[in-house]
C-alpha cells in the first residue's frame, strides 16, 4: 500500500490535467458544428459573409484543437503511470472503448484537419466541406466513446470481476450503461452551449467596438438563435441527468443537495456550508420542500441522505455541493441571456442594445466554468470510488510510484500548463481582437449574386 | 488464446512501427530546425509537416491505447516502470505540438517557438530511444507487477539507444526534407542526411553488438543453429539498404533516400521483434501471460479489422492532397504575412 500522499497527489494531478484538457474539446466539439453550418451556408448562398465567419472561427478552432491534442496525449499515458491498478483491473472494459475512440475519432479528426486548414486551394469546395463535416463528426464520435467509458465508471454493468480484473460479458450493456445517454447529451449540449456563448460574446465585443458590423451582426444573431434553443434544452437535460443519478448514484445526489438525513419534504439549500466532520450544514438558506419537488416531483418525496452510508463511503460534500450551484447558476444566467435576446430581437433591438452586448461579453467565458463545475460534481461525487461501488480510488493507484515522483510531475504540469494557457489566451485574444476580415468593398451581403455572379467557389482564396 | 495474443502483439508492434516512421520524420524535422539555412527554410520545413503531424502522432495514442486494450497488465507494468522518461516525452511533445499554431500566430516571439519546436522534438526523440533501450535491457517484474525503482530505466545502454533514435529520426527528417524541398534547402538536407545516416549506422551497429552480449537468450535466438540462416537476411538487407541510402543521397535522388531510411527503421524494428519475441515485457513476461480477456480482444480485433483499413485509406488520401514540394508560403506562413 503506497503512502497516502501519493494517492492525494495522483488525484490532484489527474484532476488538474483532465480539467485543463476538457476546456479545449468543449470548445472544439461545438465550434466544429458551427463551422459546418457556416461553410454549408456559404456553399448554398454564395454569400461572402459566411466565408469570412468560417475563416475567422477556423483559426480559433485550430489553435484550440492543438491544445486539446497535446493535453489529451498526456491523459492516455497518465492512466498507466499513476493508475496502474485501475488500468490492470478495468483495462479489459475501458481499454477497448478508448481504443475505439482512437480508431474511429482521433484518426478521422487528424486526417481531415489538415485538409480543413490547409486544403483550400488543393481540393474543391465540396471536398473541403466534406473534410469540415468529417472533423465535426469525429469530435462527436470522440465524445461518444470517452463519455461511454466515463459513464461505465459511474454506472458499471455488463462485466464481472474474475481473477482480479473485469471480464466483459455484454459489450452493448457496457457501452450503453445507464448513465451514458444522459451524460452524452448533457456534455455535447454543454459544448454547443459554451461555444454559442463564446460566439455571442466575441460578436458582441465587435458590435460594441463597431468593428466589421455586418459580420458581427450576423454571427451574434446566429448565436442568439442557438442560445434560445440550447439554454432551456440544457436545463431539461440536466434535470433528467440528475434523476438518472438519483436512481443509480444516490450518494452523489445527497452531496449535491447537501442532504445528510434521508427525509421527505426535503428542502433545497440555496446556500449552506456543509461540514463533513459534524455531518451537518451551517448557515442554511433553504426553499422548503424544494429538493423533494425537484427530485421526486412531489413534496412528500423521500430524498436520500448521506448518513445512509459510513463516512468513509461519502464523497467530499462541500466541493460537490458548491460546484453544483455554480453550474446551475450559470445555466440560469444563460437562460436569462437567451430570453433577453428573444425580447430584444422582437423589439428589433438585438444588435443595437448595448447592455445586451455587454452582458454577452461578460458571459463569454462562463460556459467553461459551468462545464468544469459539472465535471467536478460528477467526478468528485463518484468518490471514494473510481468504479462506483466496486473499486476504491485508493486501490486504483500504481503501487510502486512514489509521492516524490507524482509531486515533481504535478509541479511541472502546473508550471507548463500555466505557461501554455497564458500563451493560448494571448494568441486567442489577439485573434479575437482582430476579428474576421472585412467584406470586400464591392460585395455587400444583401445582393451577392448580382455582383459576384453564379457560384463564388471556396477554391478561390479570398485573400 | 495464444494465437490471439500473438495477433494482438503484432497489432501493437505495427502501430508502434507506424508511429516511429511517421512521427519519426516530423520529429526529425524539428531536430534539424535550428540548423536550417534561414527562417524561410524553417517556414518551408514546418509547412511540409503541418498538415500531417497530428495524424502521425495519433499512432502514438493508438500504441498506448492499444497496449491498454490488448495487454492491460503489460500497460500497468510498463508505465510505472518507465514513469520518468514517459513524462519527459509527454512534456516534450506538448511543447513541440503547440509550436505549430503558436509560431504561426507569433510576431516578435517566433524565435521562442523555434526553440520550443527544437527542444521538444529532441527530448521526445531521446526519451523514446531511452524507452526502447530500457525495454530491451529488461524490466524487473514480480507477480505481474512492476517491482523496480524509479530509475531502473537509466543505463549506458538506454542512453546509447536514446542517441541512436535522435540520429535516426534526424535522418528520417533530413530525407523527408530532401523529398519535399528543392534548391538550397535540399542541398543542405543532403549534407545533413549524410552525417545523420552515418550516426544512425554506428548506433545500429553498436546496439546490434551489445544486445546479444547483454542477454544470452538473445544471442541464442540469433546465432543458435539454423536460426543464423533464417535471420541472416535481416542484417544483410540492412547493410544493402545503408549502401543504397548513401548512394541515393549522393546521386541526388529525391524520394529514394527517404524510402531507404524508412526501410532501415523497418528492418531495425524487425530485428528487435526477433530478439524480444515472445516477450512483451522482457525478459520474463510473454504476450500470452498478460493478454486481455477473450471478450475484450475479440471486440477490439473486430474494430481493428473494420476501421484500420479505412484509416489507412484516408491517411494515404490526406498525404496525397499535400503531395509535391512544400513552400515557405501557404500553410502556416500564409495568414500572417498577407
Amino acid at each position: 500500500m503506497p503512502p497516502i500522499d501519493a494517492e492525494i497527489l495522483a488525484r490532484l494531478q489527474f484532476a488538474f490535467t483532465v480539467a485543463f484538457h476538457i476546456l479545449f474539446p468543449t470548445l472544439t466539439i461545438g465550434l466544429a458544428g458551427f463551422l459546418v453550418f457556416f461553410e454549408a451556408k456559404h456553399l448554398r448562398t454564395g454569400q461572402e459573409i459566411w466565408l469570412r465567419l468560417y475563416k475567422f472561427w477556423v483559426k480559433i478552432f485550430a489553435l484550440t484543437f492543438g491544445m486539446g491534442v497535446v493535453s489529451g496525449i498526456v491523459l492516455s499515458y497518465q492512466f498507466g503511470t499513476n493508475w496502474a491498478e485501475w488500468s490492470r483491473i478495468t483495462g479489459p472494459v475501458l481499454g477497448p472503448l478508448i481504443g475505439f475512440e482512437v480508431l474511429t475519432a482521433f484518426f478521422l479528426e487528424a486526417g481531415f484537419l489538415g485538409v480543413m486548414l490547409f486544403g483550400w486551394d488543393k481540393v474543391g469546395p465540396r471536398l473541403h466541406f466534406l473534410a469540415t463535416t468529417l472533423v465535426a463528426i469525429g469530435t462527436a464520435i470522440s465524445a461518444f466513446w470517452i463519455l461511454s467509458a466515463n459513464s461505465w465508471m459511474q454506472t458499471p454493468q455488463g462485466a464481472t470481476f474474475v481473477d482480479g480484473h473485469y471480464v466483459v460479458d455484454d459489450w452493448l450493456a457496457v457501452i450503453f450503461n445507464p448513465s451514458f445517454p444522459w451524460r452524452f447529451l448533457h456534455m455535447t449540449t454543454a459544448s454547443y452551449l459554451t461555444t454559442t456563448v463564446v460566439i455571442a460574446g466575441v460578436s458582441a465585443y465587435h458590435l460594441l467596438a463597431d468593428n466589421n458590423r455586418e459580420i458581427a451582426k450576423r454571427s451574434f444573431s446566429v448565436a442568439m438563435w442557438a442560445l434560445m434553443v440550447l439554454a432551456p434544452l440544457q436545463i431539461f437535460l440536466g434535470d433528467q441527468h440528475g434523476l438518472n443519478t438519483l436512481e443509480h448514484q444516490p450518494m452523489k445526489i445527497a452531496a449535491m443537495e447537501g442532504n445528510w438525513e434521508t427525509q421527505s419534504h426535503a428542502p433545497f439549500h440555496i446556500f449552506a456550508i456543509p461540514d463533513q466532520k459534524a455531518q451537518t450544514n451551517h448557515l442554511e438558506l433553504s426553499i422548503p420542500w424544494g429538493s423533494s419537488l425537484i427530485l421526486k416531483h412531489s413534496p412528500s418525496g423521500v430524498v436520500p441522505g448521506l448518513n445512509e452510508v459510513p463516512v468513509e463511503d461519502q464523497p467530499p460534500v462541500g466541493i460537490v455541493f458548491w460546484s453544483f450551484r455554480v453550474m446551475v447558476g450559470i445555466g440560469f444566467l444563460f437562460l436569462t441571456l437567451g430570453a433577453w435576446g428573444v425580447w430584444a430581437r422582437w423589439r428589433g433591438q438585438l444588435t443595437e442594445s448595448k447592455w445586451l452586448s455587454r452582458f454577452a461579453v461578460l458571459m463569454s467565458p462562463a460556459g467553461f466554468v459551468a462545464t468544469l463545475a459539472g465535471w467536478f460534481v460528477t467526478e468528485v461525487g463518484r468518490q471514494p470510488w473510481t468504479v462506483y461501488g466496486a473499486l476504491r480510488t485508493a486501490d486504483s493507484i500504481s503501487p510502486t510510484v512514489t509521492g516524490a515522483s507524482v509531486a515533481t510531475t504535478l509541479v511541472l504540469f502546473l508550471i507548463v500548463y500555466g505557461g501554455l494557457f497564458g500563451a493560448y489566451l494571448y494568441y486567442l485574444m489577439k485573434l479575437v481582437r482582430r476579428g474576421p476580415e472585412a467584406l470586400s468593398v464591392r460585395e455587400t451581403e444583401e445582393k451577392p449574386e448580382a455582383i459576384r455572379g453564379a457560384r463564388p467557389g471556396l477554391v478561390v482564396p479570398a485573400e | 488464446m495464444e494465437t490471439l495474443a500473438i495477433i494482438s502483439g503484432g497489432i501493437i508492434g505495427a502501430a508502434i512501427l507506424m508511429y516511429v516512421v511517421l512521427d519519426g520524420f516530423d520529429l526529425g524535422v524539428g531536430i534539424l530546425f535550428p540548423f536550417a539555412p534561414d527562417e524561410k527554410a524553417r517556414d518551408t520545413m514546418i509547412n511540409s509537416v503541418a498538415p500531417v503531424w497530428d495524424g502521425n502522432e495519433t499512432w502514438l495514442v493508438l500504441g498506448g491505447g492499444g497496449l491498454l486494450v490488448f495487454f492491460p497488465t503489460a500497460y500497468s507494468i510498463a508505465l510505472p516502470a518507465f514513469y520518468l522518461p514517459i513524462m519527459a516525452m509527454l512534456f516534450a511533445l506538448i511543447f513541440r505540438g503547440v509550436t505549430f499554431e503558436f509560431r504561426h500566430q507569433a510576431h516578435t516571439s517566433a524565435h521562442l517557438w523555434n526553440r520550443s519546436f527544437f527542444w521538444g522534438s529532441l527530448v521526445a526523440a531521446f526519451a523514446q530511444g531511452v524507452l526502447l533501450g530500457a525495454l530491451v535491457q529488461g524490466v524487473h517484474v514480480e507477480g505481474l507487477r512492476y517491482a523496480g525503482g524509479m530509475f531502473d530505466w537509466l543505463s549506458p545502454f538506454s542512453i546509447l539507444t536514446g542517441i541512436g533514435v535522435v540520429a535516426g529520426y534526424g535522418l528520417l527528417g533530413a530525407t523527408w526534407v530532401i523529398y519535399k524541398t528543392e534548391g538550397e534547402i535540399q542541398d543542405w538536407a543532403r549534407r545533413a542526411a549524410i552525417v545523420l545516416g552515418g550516426g544512425t549506422m554506428i548506433a545500429m551497429a553498436a546496439v546490434s553488438v551489445m544486445t546479444p552480449l547483454m542477454r544470452p537468450m538473445i544471442a541464442e535466438r540469433w546465432f543458435g543453429g539454423i536460426n543464423l540462416v533464417y535471420f541472416a537476411p535481416v542484417p544483410l538487407l540492412t547493410g544493402a539498404l545503408a549502401v543504397w541510402l548513401f548512394y541515393s543521397i549522393l546521386s541526388k535522388r529525391e524520394l529514394a533516400p527517404f524510402l531507404s531510411a524508412v526501410g532501415l527503421f523497418v528492418l531495425g524494428f524487425l530485428g528487435l521483434a526477433i530478439s524480444l519475441y515472445p516477450n512483451i515485457i522482457p525478459p520474463s513476461v510473454p504476450v500470452w501471460d498478460v493478454v486481455a480477456p477473450r471478450s475484450s480482444v475479440i471486440f477490439a480485433l473486430i474494430g481493428v479489422a473494420v476501421v484500420l483499413p479505412m484509416v489507412l485509406i484516408y491517411t494515404v488520401y490526406a498525404y496525397s492532397v499535400f503531395h509535391g514540394k512544400a513552400s515557405a508560403k501557404g500553410g502556416y506562413a500564409h495568414h500572417e504575412h498577407e
